[in-house]
């Protein structure tokens, strides 16, 4: 057999799983031993070029509560027609369209190389895509102009029979009718007054006398597409709409000195959130937020709009004192969840230099699966780049971005699921394979991805529930099936079936088999996980122990030592580098919110719980490479050791992309001597990391912020702050003065932060 | 019975047994003693228990049968007495008495010529009749009650008769002489009347008599009278004179005897007022002067008081004691337009600048600078004619004194020489001490299916293409101020941005009734020049956009709401013209549900009609003043729309109600849009606030108009135009001083419409007298039934009709009564004497008793009724006397080649005759009436139609022909719709025809249609309430 790393390597590729343990302890109480949970980091809609989808509809258990996809996992006997499912064992007849199967001719999905497989089914009239802009005008002329280009640039990216609208709004919430000649007109809405979802499809005139459904049947979504004059056809609005964007004013009404613009998105958020919910129920569709500040007035109203009350810190948070927080989070998860009911989701795009709210407003993004993208300005071409990757295209020419995904767990009867984290919401599906105990968004097997693309990662916990006096029998295998309905961006419905097989083991006997089944960076991402999803209701410092505590009894598990014996103590390859991702985690802007605004922290905690595992460790513990002529460039440790004055570096936190030039580098080039034919290699060395930024540039969403800095300057505090502090003011000279460069901080670095760990694993006491 | 009525006047018990009868109809007849004589009604009074109208009409008609001849003995004798004193000179009556005179002569049978003394029995007949006729809609009842009246005694009427008023004494009870029995001598004046009412379409031309002197001499009351008081009772029959328009099987010819003539005529009281002073100059130096009728035409020179167009008042020499006035119930009020246009001629108002300090004011009353500020010490300080204060002279203000002790800038200084003029106002008197922007109009369109039907939406919309050319600028501007926006509605409102930046309009939409809001601040209110191809271009393009709207609920508060948010957002003051189709019934504030009940008329619940429903509206009206907001409401009605309900926010704000029932474009589309270029072109100032401040002894206390008040003092108006007028009405502190006089300042501060505060202040000096004889000479009826419209139409908001008409006439009674007992000489008490500033005043009394809101009739449309109202609510004098006694002119013998204009005749189906065409108009319809036997020649020029026979039916307009009498009839008829604040639609109605009908309800002098009685009815009945009073 190869290594767990290839092991673990070929699943994540093939199904997009990443298990923390890839041996299942086969008893309750030896996985709770474990420290870390069995649980995976799972990619429902992986990118896999070589996986054609099946144009038939998956074969299901008939077990009611069941309903298993067929999956190679099952035994099958080929001649009487049967199949047993591996979930429930129930014995089902397959159906009449399977009767020339055999040993010989298999069906796709009994085949092993097909533990992934992707349906596309036919259900109901194919709904086209929706895209409802809802902007906002109170913002700078330059900006505002910029928003414009980028949504008139946008409406040509988008496929020509998306149905598109656009709300704006300021102090007053405008819904623009698209299908009007001759005279601009759009609805509108004070800023200030919440309304149902029922008043605004009676304001919008969206609902017809009860006759016009006779007999019950319900409007089709071509009817109500014919009758909503807010959302049309690209194609056949473009110019109009392409028009009215231009003629798009800033909010009129004045803004006396003093005074913030009063902004209504809390009302124009609800607006389109029961547009969307009165046309076109579980259809795709994306609500696109673009603000450029707080919301003010009316419900969702996040700060007043008196510039002299500066809004809501970290500290007012903690004081209590931040006064509109609770009722503004409120609101806003109530529009969020019945978005996500209808399968919408929310984008925000925020673009200001002070907090615009994500804080109260960041649930409307992480229960529907829609992206938050923060920037300065619109007319940064962080913003702009980022934008326009949300239209991006896979190798089908088709928009990476899935609607409506319901991501169903089951499992066999050892395990049971505790829940998920990730940009999703619980559909509160009762099924027996769920667990009692709760992580993360529990309670339910079903849960309901609105916005989904091929990064889309959601960490799904488990509990081994078998009990400890009633074994496994030996070679017993343990299985997952992940059911994954979404509307592609094509419009077609598909199903994705993932169906996985861990071994279970005994972790009496076999506890090193165990050990190195460790999938340490995948628990690293799952740990980190639920700390942050802790965090979002607990105090910072508690959840900080919490996970100090989880390290310190993983350690203790798993480390060997002589008892009370720090300088003894030893963990084995598959945990090394684990403690080194805590450390880092801890110091990280997810935990930490020193020096973070709160929409900066639940900016960053958005994307987090979202990424896959190689994004995620990044964000973890950012990459640094250095360039130098000493060779080519390597990567090197996260630490200011790493801080060389003749050395370029490139730090990649996912948010930032940092180039660093050191201090001779910076004087070298600022003399200029790029410029000169014989110093062509230090040209070059200035090159390199430019174009490999560039690279992670085009790739990653959101576009990090690109920061290109030097010695001494201000903006290489990002690189400071990442760092671990091995050389401080304080232990500067202890380490001597030609290596790296010093941090001014208190803050712990790796080396105390090991000696203190292995301190407390090898402490009797503890 | 609620005596203590709306009327200013206490309740008088006197009246109330009179008052009783007159209600209660032939119900209350115990009350009187009279129907003994007859005894049939008593009789009546049992059969008819309901009081119902038609079972009345059996019991009335026996009325007259069983009278005793007792009684018309008397009559007799006295009629036979009467010849002596009162005889006509035969050479006069016989060129041009003939058909009165052979009516005359055969209904005259009891006795020869008529005397001008009612009797008893006539009034209680006419008591019968007139009850009746009050309150019996249906003419033909009214006619069978009369019959019975004419049968018995072959009667002439001898209504009291008014010969011209010049050279009648004070009072007016003279006989109708003109009958055959040369009558031995007779006075000047007695054959005056006798030729002048001898001579029937040409009333009184004779020449004042000598020694007129506008008021009447004792000398010949007390001439006249004489022969009269043997006389008693004799005019048994005179009843028949009600039953002339009722030409029925029934009335035999003998009925006709009356004269009609001879009682007071509205049209030869007005005729002789313009010969007298038509023409003339009017200046105000006088104290207590008494400005020429309304009617007449005339120039006033300002000095030292305010021009009547301003200002007229009741009367103008207040009693000096509150005992005085209430003796003689005369109420003393003021009705004042401050924005009354000025003729050409006549100097509009001074703009006075007193600096940054603003006017200079009284510190303890706070009445500005005026007239009557008394200069003392050298002119250092002056003393207040007001409140008597002393206050210093300001120092920039400072100026010696003449010898005459006035200041030697007195005639460089408008608010020194002048009743009328306006000072600049400062920033203290803005809103919020900022000056004012300019305001703003809101055209505000109905789009619901109804007018988009009928074409309304289109012809709006192109109308104000050309209209908004010109809108109302400042003297001298080149262009309005006045900025303009545009909302169009059914069940939403739609906004729209008309910025001159913008290629083509912007609509906004809003949905949310519930709470109204403006969606657009910049680019709603726009200045007209600036937007005009924007403007153009919506006004295109909105009736198409609705062209094939389903739509046909309306909201209404909303649509008001909308234009208060607008105007305080923009922060400035302006006006709404509303075009609104049907009642809202959408789902919103102020949502409305059909509430007429026809089964509520002459109940005590009637008054429920009128009074609009309670809450959303009633805020509305207070926001509406409260940022000045007024409202012009222009409704297009196919039914029912609660205009009680819905005019309510106008007829607070000073706006009108304008009410085009089943509109259609081709027959209203013209005269809807002459209102609609009135209005909007007509001179106005907004977001004003008046306060009428008088010297001390007496104060105002009470006020008419279309104006909300939030305390006792302040009159706000979001709004006042040319056309409003305000009455107030005045009650005495303390006595007052036969010397100084009464003073009364009005002050009215407001926003022009280029956006300047200024204050426009009127003031006037009254007499006191502590004779009532002086009172009743200085009266003015015009004003004084203004006062009391007003008060009757506000009242019937809290009572029940006939209390209402009870009390009108007591207090008329009361009125004449004490004019009688104080101030005529003695004569008998049959005689009924009037005052001659007044003795018209009964035709208007019987009128105003006669408007659709007054009448209790079920064929009366409740909306009518309701607009006519709040109408008349902000009428000025002009309009109420106008609407009160319609213009009946002839116009089949019209001089073509005349400049002057035609003489009218007197509104009564006698004047009409079968070969003729009249015009009458009263100021809100238009009628051109066509005798059946109108000669084909006339038809030819005016219609360019052989023939009546072939005249259409809707016809709105005359053709434009080119012939003289069509021009001079056209000229005449563009010429009046130029005249009247409203315009009015030209209904042309043959006679005989159904529509008919209409016109006649408005010839006042005859019954009325819709119950109330002739002006002969009600003379007897108000002569027998007089008597009832005077024993």
């Amino acid at each position: 057999m190869t290594t767990y790393q290839e092991f673990i390597q070929q699943n994540e590729d093939r199904d997009g799983v990443r298990f923390s343990w890839n041996l299942w302890p086969s008893s309750r109480l030896e996985a709770t031993r474990l420290v870390v949970p069995v649980s995976c980091l799972f990619t429902p809609l992986k990118e896999r070029p070589n996986l054609p989808p099946v144009q038939y509809e998956p074969v299901l258990c008939s077990r009611a509560n069941c309903k298993a996809v067929l999956n190679p996992l099952c035994q099958v006997d080929f001649r009487a027609k049967i199949w047993a499912c591996n979930f429930c064992f129930q014995r089902n007849p397959f159906p009449p369209s399977y009767a020339g199967i055999s040993d010989m001719n298999q069906p796709a999905e009994l085949m092993p190389q097909f533990s992934t497989i992707e349906y596309i089914v036919q259900r109901g009239p194919a709904a086209p895509l929706i895209f409802l802009y809802v902007v906002d005008t109170c913002l700078e002329e330059e900006d505002l102009q910029a928003l414009k280009e980028s949504l008139q640039m946008s409406l040509s990216l988008l496929p020509p029979n998306a149905l598109v609208g656009l709300i704006t709004f300021g102090r007053m919430v405008q819904v623009h009718e698209l299908s009007c000649e001759g005279i601009a007109k759009s609805y509108v809405f004070r800023g200030t007054k919440d309304l149902t979802a029922k008043q605004i499809q009676e304001m919008l005139g969206l609902t017809k006398p009860a006759v016009a459904g006779q007999q019950g049947r319900p409007l089709a979504p071509q009817d109500a597409a014919a009758t909503c004059k807010f959302l049309q056809p690209v194609h056949r609005v473009d110019m109009n709409l392409t028009d009215l964007l231009g003629e798009l004013q800033r909010d009129p009404w004045p803004v006396p000195q003093g005074k913030r613009p009063l902004r209504s998105t809390g009302v124009a958020l609800s607006v389109a959130v029961g547009l969307l919910e009165g046309t076109f129920p579980n259809t795709g569709a994306r609500v696109m937020l673009f603000i450029g500040g707080p919301p003010t007035q009316g419900p969702g109203m996040v700060v007043g709009d008196e510039l002299k009350t500066p809004i809501r810190s970290w500290h007012d948070i903690q004081k209590d004192n931040a006064r509109h927080l609770k009722k503004a989070t409120k609101y806003y998860e109530a529009l969020a969840n019945r978005s996500a009911t209808n399968g919408h989701s929310i984008d925000i795009y925020a673009c200001a230099l002070d907090q615009t709210g994500l804080l109260e407003m960041k649930c409307l993004s992480n229960l529907t699966g829609g992206h938050i993208v923060m920037g300065d300005s619109f007319n940064t071409s962080l913003f702009k780049q980022t934008f326009q990757r949300v239209f991006s295209k896979d190798y089908n020419g088709d928009f990476r971005m899935a609607f409506g995904g319901v991501l169903e767990v089951k499992t066999s009867r050892e395990l049971k699921v505790c829940g998920a984290i990730g940009p999703c919401v619980s559909l509160n599906s009762k099924s027996p394979c769920v667990s009692e105990n709760d992580l993360g968004i529990g309670g339910t097997s079903q849960w309901k991805v609105c916005g989904l693309n091929p990064s889309t990662t959601l960490g799904i916990y488990f509990e081994v529930v078998n009990q400890h006096n009633a074994p496994v029998p030996q070679g017993g295998r343990g299985a997952v099936q992940f059911v994954t309905q979404y509307q592609h961006s094509n419009t077609q419905r598909r199903i994705r079936v993932t169906t996985i097989a861990r071994n279970w083991a005994d972790a009496q006997s076999q506890i090193q088999h165990i050990e190195s089944s460790f999938d340490q960076e995948a628990a690293a991402v799952l740990m980190a996980r639920l700390g942050v999803f802790r965090a979002e209701s607990e105090e910072g410092p508690d959840v900080l122990r919490w996970l100090d505590r989880q390290l310190i009894r993983l350690c203790q598990k798993f480390g060997q030592f002589n008892k009370d014996d720090p300088t003894s103590f030893r963990l084995s390859e598959s945990l090394s580098l684990y403690p080194q991702f805590m450390f880092h985690l801890r110091r990280s802007p997810f935990l930490q919110v020193f020096n973070n605004s709160p929409d900066e922290s639940s900016y960053y905690r958005h994307h987090f719980v979202r990424q896959d595992l190689t994004q995620s460790l990044i964000m973890i513990q950012p990459i640094l490479y250095s360039y130098s002529f000493h060779g080519p460039p390597e990567p090197v440790l996260l630490d200011s050791s790493s801080i060389l004055p003749d050395r370029i570096l490139l730090m990649d936190t996912f948010f930032q992309l940092v180039i660093y030039h050191g201090e001779t580098i910076a004087q070298w080039r600022k003399a200029g001597y790029q410029e000169m034919a014989e110093y062509e290699n230090f040209k070059q060395l200035l090159q390199a990391p430019l174009d490999d930024a560039q690279e992670i540039l085009q790739t990653r969403f959101p576009m990090p912020r690109y920061i290109d800095t030097e010695h001494g300057g201000s903006q290489a505090r990002f690189l400071l702050s990442k760092v671990n502090p091995s050389q401080t003011h304080n232990n500067l000279y202890a380490w001597g003065q030609e290596t790296g460069a010093p941090i001014l901080t208190d803050d712990v670095s790796l080396q105390v932060f090991m000696d203190h760990l292995k301190k407390l694993a090898v402490s009797s006491s503890a | 019975m609620s005596q203590q009525g709306y009327v200013a006047a206490p309740p008088y018990s006197q009246a109330q047994p009179g008052m009783g009868a007159y209600q209660g109809g032939f119900g209350s007849g115990p009350t009187q003693p009279l129907y003994g004589h007859y005894g049939g009604p008593p009789q009546a009074l049992s059969a008819p228990s309901a009081g119902m109208m038609k079972s009345s009409v059996s019991p009335a008609a026996s009325v007259p049968l069983p009278p005793g001849p007792s009684q018309y003995n008397p009559n007799v004798q006295q009629n036979g007495s009467h010849p002596q004193s009162y005889p006509a000179p035969p050479a006069v009556s016989a060129p041009y008495g003939q058909p009165p005179h052979s009516l005359y002569n055969s209904m005259a049978s009891p006795g020869p010529p008529p005397t001008q003394q009612l009797t008893n029995q006539m009034s209680s007949m006419n008591l019968g009749s007139h009850a009746q006729g009050l309150q019996s809609p249906p003419p033909p009842a009214s006619s069978v009650v009369q019959q019975p009246f004419q049968t018995p005694p072959p009667s002439t009427m001898a209504p009291p008769q008014m010969p011209p008023g010049l050279q009648s004494p004070h009072m007016s009870p003279l006989m109708s002489p003109p009958q055959s029995p040369p009558a031995s001598t007779a006075m000047a004046s007695q054959s005056m009347a006798g030729t002048s009412m001898a001579s029937m379409g040409r009333p009184f031309p004779g020449p004042p008599p000598p020694g007129l002197g506008g008021f009447q001499q004792p000398g010949l009351g007390s001439a006249g009278q004489p022969g009269y008081p043997p006389q008693a009772g004799q005019f048994g029959g005179y009843m028949a004179g009600a039953h002339q328009n009722m030409p029925g099987p029934f009335t035999g010819p003998p009925q006709k005897k009356l004269d009609p003539d001879s009682i007071p005529s509205i049209t030869q009281v007005i005729e002789d007022d313009q010969v007298k002073q038509g023409g003339q100059v009017f200046t105000t130096n006088i104290r207590g002067q008494v400005p020429p009728l309304v009617t007449t035409d005339f120039t006033v020179t300002d000095q030292g008081n305010a021009s009547p167009r301003f200002i007229r008042c009741t009367t103008y020499s207040l009693p000096c004691t509150a005992d005085l006035a209430k003796q003689c119930q005369v109420p003393l009020a003021a009705i004042i337009k401050p924005f009354a246009s000025l003729p050409k001629n006549e100097t509009p108002l001074y703009v006075v600048n007193h600096g940054d300090t603003g006017p200079v004011r009284c510190n303890r009353c706070k009445a500005y600078m005026c007239p009557y500020m008394q200069f003392i010490d050298g002119g250092r300080r002056y003393q207040c004619g007001f409140c008597n204060c002393v206050n210093e002279v300001p120092v920039f203000y400072f100026q010696h004194l003449d010898h005459m002790g006035r200041r030697v800038d007195f005639y460089e200084r408008p608010e020194l020489s002048l009743g009328s003029y306006e000072f600049v106002a400062t920033l203290d008197y803005c809103k919020n001490n900022r000056p004012p922007n300019p305001p703003a109009y809101i055209f505000m369109i109905d789009v619901s299916y109804n007018n988009i039907k009928s074409g309304l939406v289109k012809l709006i919309c192109d109308e104000l293409k050309t209209l908004l050319e010109k809108l109302p600028r400042e003297e001298g501007m080149e262009t309005s101020a006045i900025k303009v926006g545009f909302v169009t509605y059914n069940k939403v409102l739609h906004f729209y941005n008309v910025k001159s930046a913008l290629a083509q309009p912007q609509m906004m939409v809003v949905s949310d009734t519930a709470e109204m809001f403006v969606p657009l601040l910049d680019g709603f209110l726009v200045n007209y020049q600036d937007s005009r191809a924007v403007i153009y271009n919506l006004l295109d393009q909105i009736p198409d956009m609705f062209a094939d709207t389903a739509e046909s609920e309306t909201v209404f508060a909303p649509v008001i709401q909308a234009g208060v948010e607008a105007f305080k957002a923009a922060e400035c003051s302006g006006k709404l013209f509303i075009f609104h189709s049907s009642m809202p019934t959408a789902e919103a504030p102020g949502k409305l549900k059909n509430r007429d009940d026809k089964k509520l008329v002459n109940t005590d619940k009637e008054k429920t009609l009128f009074q609009p429903q309670k809450g959303v509206y009633e805020q509305l009206s207070k926001d509406c003043v409260a940022s000045g907001c007024c409202v012009d409401l222009f409704l297009f009605p196919s039914q029912y729309t609660d205009i009680a309900t819905m005019a309510d926010v106008p007829s607070h704000t000073g706006g009108s109600v304008y009410k085009y029932s089943n509109f259609q474009v081709e027959t209203d589309g013209e005269h809807f849009l002459r209102d609609l270029r009135k209005d909007v072109q007509k001179s106005i100032g907004f977001d004003a606030i008046m306060r009428v401040r008088t010297s001390t002894g007496f104060r105002a206390t009470d006020f008419f108009g279309g104006i909300y008040m939030n305390n006792t003092t302040d009159v706000e108006m979001a709004a006042v135009d040319c056309d409003k007028g305000m009455t107030v009405e005045f009650k005495h502190d303390d006595t007052l001083s036969e010397e100084t006089g009464a003073l009364m300042q009005c002050a009215l501060l407001y926003t022009t419409i280029s956006g300047q505060r200024r204050l426009r202040i009127h003031n006037l000096s009254l007499n006191c007298s502590s004779q009532l004889s002086e009172l009743y000479k200085s009266c003015e009826t015009d004003s004084l039934i203004n006062f009391f419209a007003k008060s009757a139409y506000r009242a019937i908001l809290n009572q029940p009709l006939k209390n209402v008409r009870e009390i009108l006439v007591n207090q008329t009674a009361h009125m004449l009564a004490c004019y009688r007992k104080n101030c005529a000489s003695p004569s008998a008490a049959s005689q009924l004497i009037l005052p001659d500033a007044m003795k018209v005043f009964p035709v208007y009394m019987n009128s105003l008793m006669k408007t659709a809101p007054l009448v209790g009739s079920t064929e009366l449309s409740t909306d009518d009724r309701a607009h006519q109202r709040l109408s008349v609510m902000a009428m000025g004098v002009e309009d109420t006397q106008l609407l009160l006694y319609p213009r009946l002119i002839p116009l089949h013998n019209i001089d073509v080649n005349s400049e002057k204009p035609a003489t009218p005749v007197r509104c009564s189906e006698e004047r009409l005759t079968d070969s003729g065409i009249f015009l009458l108009e009263n100021g809100q319809s238009m009628f051109l009436w066509l005798g059946q036997a109108s000669s084909p020649d006339l038809i030819q020029s005016l219609f360019n139609l052989p023939s009546l026979a072939h005249l259409q039916g809707h016809m709105c307009a005359l053709p434009e022909l080119d012939n003289p009498l069509s021009t001079k009839i056209r000229s005449i008829i563009s010429g009046l719709l130029e005249k009247r604040s409203n315009s009015m639609k030209l209904q042309i109605v043959r006679q005989k025809d159904k529509p008919e009908m209409l016109f006649r309800q408005f010839l006042v002098e005859d019954k009325g249609l819709h119950g109330g009685a002739s002006y002969m009815d009600f003379l007897c009945y108000v002569h027998r309430e007089i008597r009832q009073l005077l024993t």
